[in-house]
């Protein structure tokens, strides 16, 4: 199978997916930190894929989006974003909306907290 | 050669001439960058962003790299 292949297998059999550098438990990079502290908090579940174990994901994954950089959300299949527009989305609450749309649950007073915090 | 904020600034501005274009980075290493053009207008955020990464490119890629961590605010004006 190639890295394409089980890119796209990944993203379509998983409802929400992370693609980023180390684990949701163990996050090596400021900007993948980030995103997977917010998913986290909002008890969101996340398959994670640590590019960093595999060089074919990590530069595939990159032309499957056309995007150049990691962290990168699918949501049912679709790329969200990076970590600058998952953070806006979280703080205008469209990444609320967008799990909404897509019956992914998550808890609503977590992510509250995140922009009462961030106001 | 390091990359400055103003090789980025040019780099950005001869995909949007119109633009205006903010960008900050006085550590060298991390930098963040605003651009507000019209042609972002009815685009979303990772179209929008997508057209500043190609004008970029090459910068962002690879553990090479020049430009690691750059931070994207992109909009249509108001």
């Amino acid at each position: 199978m190639t890295a394409q292949d089980t890119i796209k297998e990944t993203v379509t059999g998983n409802d929400v997916v992370l693609f980023m550098k180390g684990t949701k438990m163990m996050p090596q990079c400021g900007f993948s930190s980030r995103v997977a502290g917010v998913l986290n908090f909002m008890n969101v579940e996340f398959a994670d894929v640590n590019v960093l174990a595999d060089e074919d994901i990590r530069q595939g994954i990159k032309d499957y989006s056309d995007w150049p950089t990691i962290p990168q959300l699918y949501v049912k299949g679709e790329f969200v974003g990076g970590c600058d527009i998952i953070t806006e989305m979280m703080l205008s609450g469209e990444l609320d909306q967008l799990l909404e749309t897509n019956d992914v649950s998550f808890d609503k007073d977590a992510a509250e907290k995140i922009r009462a915090a961030n106001a | 050669m390091a990359i400055t904020t103003t090789d980025i600034e040019a780099l950005i501005r001869i995909a949007f001439p119109e633009a205006v274009i903010n960008v900050q980075g006085e550590d060298g290493t991390h930098f963040a960058a605003e651009v507000i053009d019209e042609s972002f207008r009815g685009k979303n955020r990772v179209q929008q962003q997508r057209a500043v990464y190609a004008a970029l490119k090459g910068k962002m890629e690879g553990s090479a790299g020049e430009l690691h961590a750059l931070a994207l605010t992109t909009k249509a004006p108001e």
